[in-house]
């Protein structure tokens, strides 16, 4: 396999596991309009859940259990379900900005604990040597990453769909009217607490299933992966693609992981060495640029969002 | 479907409402100074009063936006004080908003969709592990909002979003949503406030034909042909108290009540 195709493969892996964090992104702001800033949070708590679960027994670590992956990736999401229940609980009452600014603040508490709670999560050095589902039945890293973009792949389809079916429905609308005007919604008998508080915890749990992913394919877990960066990251990507619609939710990610990627590689061949290390934050430039032109531009991004919400009424 | 399958309470309730010793108090300001008075179910009654009696603050309370700090509400003789605006419209008392609040991302159709409490598709699991059902249930609400649409004369703008529609369209939305739920009763806040002349002689026409129904209104209202054709009734409120009620044309001829509107000028 030529080494274009593998990176291709590598890219759409990586770009595949964001887009999951999206669409649980979308479910949050683009449908219920919940603004949450601590996405990366959510994404490193199933990432830290299924690499201690399935991790090797370590002398000086918790955890280490060994357990299968899927069981892993499932023990991740049900952390990420019940940390996304107490923040959720705890900031019901937060609207805009300040439920932004408290989500913010608990990502970074979370990337801090991952940092500094060594016997469980390995310290700086995070956790290494997690197994990698399947590999030793695929002869060579290129066909495993194949088999680990279908079963990508698969995932973030059936979150699409199974999301399109629920959103695509009474359901949606509800969120949608939360998101619209809470005061009205509660005055025609909807509870706007319930539902602010489904649409928080179920995007945050699949943000959760996205983190196990990403230690599935990566192997390891370090604090670096899970810098507030990576909550604009998928910001950008959810503008982008458009806010609202799953399909956007989805060409934005693989655009905007596009863009960073291609960025990154543009910078490591053109800068000269000694400008490397700065040469980083030309690519966090690009991210706020293409927000902006965005929101500027094409507000509603590239899919706009549907007019209609229930498939049964078009 | 025709409009005819509506049922003002579903049958089972008739929308009185009792008003009693009712204080809603910002800060040191009582906005709603003991307030007491009952709307009879089946009639209009009106709520006037000069600009900050606190009319629309005792809807607000009564609604369960704001709630009260003493005294009682009851519908049907159930109380309803204390209760959260989605509660209090569950037991049957719908509101519409003195500056409509449609959901203007969502069409008008989908507005009106939106209000039947409990549906099947409003627990997501639901549409991934009965699908039938919700989808049967969809088309059910469908055709009765088309007919409450209709009925509202808002079938040309029904795929427009409600954002989109002009103020007084946006009113009859909010009467349309208030329909979808069989309410007992409606409190409707200054429904022909800003409102062409042709689209007021709808939404009258509309309340008159509900009311005809067995429907019961409040209606806070400055438009005083408005309410001297339309009432049965009239409350006057002013600095949060009631001042006056009764029969609309004594209630014009009561002297307190045109000096509270006229800052005692007329006195």
């Amino acid at each position: 396999m030529s080494g274009y195709i593998a990176y291709l493969v590598f890219f759409l892996i990586v770009a595949l596991t964001y887009s999951i964090v999206v669409m649980g992104l979308n479910l949050q702001w683009g449908f219920t309009g919940l603004f949450n800033a601590g996405v990366v949070g959510f994404f490193a708590i199933g990432a830290y859940g299924t690499a201690v679960l399935t991790g090797p027994d370590r002398a000086e670590l918790i955890g280490g259990f060994g357990l299968p992956f899927p069981v892993g990736v499932i023990g991740g999401m049900i952390l990420s379900t019940l940390a996304a229940l107490v923040v959720g609980l705890a900031t019901l009452r937060l609207r805009e900005e300040y439920l932004a600014i408290s989500t913010f603040g608990i990502a970074i508490s979370i990337q801090l604990v991952a940092l500094n709670f060594d016997t469980l999560t390995g310290g700086a050095q995070g956790l290494t040597g997690i197994p990698r589902p399947l590999f030793a039945t695929f002869g060579s890293p290129g066909a495993y990453n194949l088999f680990y973009l279908g079963l990508v792949a698969t995932v973030a389809a059936v979150v699409y769909f199974g999301l399109q079916a629920a959103l695509h429905s009474p359901w949606g609308r509800l969120l949608k009217a939360i998101r619209e005007d809470e005061t009205a919604a509660a005055s025609l008998g909807k509870n706007p607490a319930m539902v602010r508080l489904q649409a928080f915890v179920l995007g945050s749990t699949l943000m959760g299933l996205a983190g196990g992913l990403y230690v599935g394919f990566i192997g390891y877990v370090s604090p670096m992966d899970f810098l507030p960066i990576l909550t604009f990251q998928i910001w950008a990507m959810l503008i982008v693609g458009g806010s609202g619609n799953n399909r956007g939710a989805i060409v934005g990610a693989v655009g905007v992981w596009a863009l960073w990627t291609m960025s990154g590689f543009a910078i490591s061949r053109l800068l000269p060495v000694e400008y490397q290390s700065q040469g980083g934050a030309i690519q966090v430039i690009i991210i706020g640029l293409l927000i902006v032109l965005t929101l500027l531009f094409r507000p509603r991004g590239l899919i706009g969002e549907a007019q209609s919400v229930s498939r049964h009424v078009s | 479907m025709s409009i005819d399958a509506l049922s003002p309470g579903g049958k089972r309730r008739s929308g009185r409402l009792d008003i009693r010793n009712a204080v809603r108090s910002f800060n040191a300001v009582r906005a709603v100074d003991g307030v007491s008075f009952s709307v009879e179910p089946g009639k209009i009654t009106g709520l006037i009063g000069p600009n900050g009696a606190g009319k629309t603050t005792l809807f607000n309370a009564v609604a369960g936006e704001l709630g009260v700090d003493s005294g009682e509400i009851r519908l049907d003789d159930q109380r309803i004080d204390g209760l959260p605006p989605h509660k209090v419209f569950s037991k049957g008392l719908a509101r519409t908003f003195q500056i409509p609040r449609p959901f203007g991302g969502m069409t008008v159709l989908e507005n009106v969709m939106l209000v039947p409490s409990a549906q099947l598709g409003e627990r997501f699991w639901n549409t991934w592990l009965r699908p039938g059902a919700v989808a049967r249930e969809e088309r059910k609400n469908l055709e009765k909002a088309r007919a409450i649409i209709e009925f509202c004369g808002l079938t040309k703008v029904e795929r427009q979003l409600a954002g989109a529609i002009s103020g007084g369209q946006q009113k009859l939305v909010e009467l349309a949503r208030a329909l979808m739920a069989d309410p007992a009763i409606i409190l409707l806040d200054e429904p022909g406030a800003g409102v062409n002349p042709a689209l007021l002689d709808t939404i009258v026409d509309r309340i008159v034909e509900l009311n005809q129904r067995g429907m019961t209104f409040l209606v806070i209202e400055h438009n005083m042909d408005f309410i001297m054709s339309l009432c049965d009734k009239v409350v006057v409120m002013a600095a949060g108290k009631v001042i006056a009620e009764g029969l609309p044309e004594d209630v014009r001829a009561d002297k307190t009540v045109v000096e509270a509107y006229l800052g005692g000028a007329a006195a």
